[in-house]
């Protein structure tokens, strides 16, 4: 949205001056570096993975220890607060600050691996869809169908309730969620390229169907599914915290974005810093997740942004 | 079109089939479920009791058929907790859900259209980047944290509103703030795609040539066209509205279907979570349904395809 002009004034001038366009990876980083919303969101992003990585080293306190004569303590821009827990502590007396740390371990491992995951299976589903046709393709829009039709999370809620809040049974749930969107996508590009002549080529030359689909399909629907991928990041992270708000998400005292508001919110008329904070982060993330994959989109096919 | 709709109502009967099935064994898959509910010191003697009262004991297929056959009839069964039928249970709270969903849709269309409009009519301004600004935000807020911002600011702070229940039309405001400051996003970025792809075409060129009132073109040629789009989104914006309340109506202890789908699941009533499932899905495959025979209806291009 931003570098509309300029690359338009560039192509112009390579119109008129026959200046050599720049290859397509030069234009990429052109576009990345003029791009304000990629840029932001991404180092907001890089700044909570190196948060989580280093937790351990960079975390003032150990989240877990609880300390009954510190508790409540209020954030550092109280008038009593202190540098010692410059966010406060709860009720259990634990560091806030600390907690909120290793918290984005939780929502980043999460939003990443349930992104991942429904990434595989939703477009290995798609693009078997768009490229065999017939009664596979009818058989995979049944599926994405049903899915469609099932109330999300509902059936995820009724899954956790089941299986439990592990971190590992959220992911596979949360996958379960959002396979739906890769396999839409992957379809319907697979179906408008297999008629391309280099698919021909492929198969004449007697390349075998997973060969065509992995070699010649995957990196023409891989710039969709990067953003896709982020975009489903974001919002898995959301739903792990509002199923971890619920009390049927990662259970305590792991610290989860999502339960630390849940466990603030007993307390929030009179220390509402212990779900603002939290909440906070929640929002943060998910803004600049959202952000760079937007930029990832602009800067990878300008011609498919609006 | 009688191909088209006969192929569309096979498809939705299929996909009503498997969701029932899917529906029915949610909560089956923790295993024993006689053994939970018997308790936790209850002797082997009990446990198969409890399962032969509830019939639990038999094949899951033929207690499949069952529930089935019954549901059709409109018999859902009775909670394992209250005992009340089913039926009556979801039907009693299926307004208050309506109601938070009619009013969540409404209020995201009011700030959707006219933002989509203004962003698409001027794009790259200032209008355009602040209704982009309050979809990214809509889409970033937790609606659980926002509805507790909105709790602690006009509940507790200005004490204007009522927090919790659903007796008068202010305990539904808050609800409604959350939900469609969630929904407007996906309408906004259609609208103004919309618009932005119908105002570039020769039609509006034409209109505009005639020297027609440029609002005229605006609302009576433009925004007709590139509200079609906004038809079908709110059918599946409905749909997920209808399961989607549970978060919301919990927190402000709305007694919707979403809340009593909570508090089921939290006590393993799975009679009452396998209709809930059931229904809801059932009434996103007709709503789908009916928006694709609309559009069909409106654009040859579909039912001939």
């Amino acid at each position: 949205m931003l570098n509309l002009t300029t690359e338009n004034s560039e192509n112009n001038q390579a119109d008129e001056f026959e200046i050599a366009v720049p290859s397509p990876p030069e234009l990429m980083k052109r576009r990345a570096k003029s791009h304000l919303g990629f840029i932001l969101g991404g180092s907001v992003v890089l700044f909570a993975l190196i948060v989580a990585i280093f937790a351990p080293l960079l975390a003032p306190f150990d989240p877990y220890d609880q300390d009954l004569t510190r508790r409540l303590v209020q954030p550092i821009w109280h008038p009593t607060g202190t540098w010692k827990h410059p966010f406060g502590t709860d009720a259990l007396g634990r560091d806030y600050l600390s907690r909120i740390m290793f918290g984005s371990q939780v929502s980043l491992m999460i939003g990443f691996f349930a992104a991942i995951i429904s990434a595989v299976v939703g477009s290995t589903i798609g693009m078997m869809g768009g490229y065999f046709g017939g009664r596979t393709d009818n058989f995979i829009m049944y599926l994405i169908n049903v899915k469609l039709a099932l109330p999300g999370l509902l059936v995820a809620l009724s899954l956790v309730s089941v299986f439990g809040g592990s971190i590992v049974a959220l992911i596979i749930i949360l996958s379960f969620l959002f396979w739906d969107r890769y396999a839409v996508v992957t379809r319907s590009i697979t179906q408008q390229i297999r008629v391309n002549d280099y698919i021909t080529a492929a198969q004449a030359l007697g390349a075998s169907r997973t060969r065509i689909i992995l070699g010649e399909v995957l990196p023409n629907v891989m710039n969709q599914i990067i953003v896709i991928a982020s975009l489903e990041m974001a919002v898995a992270i959301i739903i792990e915290a509002a199923l971890s708000f619920l009390g049927l998400g990662i259970q305590p005292p792991t610290p989860s974005w999502g339960l630390l508001v849940s466990e603030g919110r007993s307390f929030m008329f009179f220390k509402p810093y212990l779900i603002v904070l939290p909440g906070v982060a929640i929002f943060f993330l998910v803004i600049s997740i959202n952000m760079m994959g937007d930029g990832i989109r602009d800067i990878t096919a300008p011609e498919g942004r609006n | 079109m009688a191909r088209f709709l006969l192929h569309r109502f096979y498809i939705s009967i299929l996909v009503a089939i498997t969701v029932s099935v899917i529906a029915f064994s949610l909560l089956r898959l923790s295993g024993d479920l006689a053994a939970e509910l018997a308790g936790e010191d209850a002797t082997e003697d009990e446990i198969a009791l409890i399962a032969h009262q509830y019939g639990l004991d038999r094949p899951l297929y033929v207690q499949y058929f069952d529930w089935a056959k019954n549901a059709v009839s409109g018999d859902l069964g009775r909670s394992l907790f209250t005992n009340e039928p089913v039926a009556e249970m979801i039907f009693e709270r299926l307004g208050v859900t309506i109601k938070l969903a009619f009013y969540s849709i409404t209020l995201g269309l009011i700030l959707a259209i006219p933002l989509g409009v203004l962003a698409s009519i001027k794009p790259n301004t200032w209008i355009d980047r602040m209704s982009l600004g309050l979809a990214v935000f809509g889409q970033a807020i937790p609606n659980f944290f926002f509805a507790l911002l909105l709790i602690l600011l006009f509940g507790v702070q200005l004490r204007w509103l009522p927090i919790s229940g659903n007796d008068t039309f202010a305990h539904f405001i808050m609800p409604t703030m959350t939900l469609g400051i969630g929904v407007m996003p996906q309408f906004m970025r259609l609208t103004r795609t919309g618009m932005l792809d119908v105002l570039d075409s020769d039609f509006i060129r034409t209109a505009r040539a005639k020297g027609l009132n440029p609002m005229r073109v605006l609302f009576k040629h433009a925004l007709r066209n590139a509200i079609l789009p906004i038809v079908s989104l709110m059918a599946v914006v409905l749909g997920f509205l209808l399961g989607g309340t549970v978060i919301i109506e919990s927190i402000f202890a709305l007694n919707g279907v979403g809340f009593l789908a909570f508090e089921s699941i939290m006590r393993q009533d799975f009679p009452v979570v396998q209709s809930i499932v059931f229904i809801l899905s059932l009434s996103y495959i007709l709503l789908t349904l009916f928006s694709d025979l609309i559009n069909a209806q409106l654009d040859p291009r579909i039912r001939l395809g």
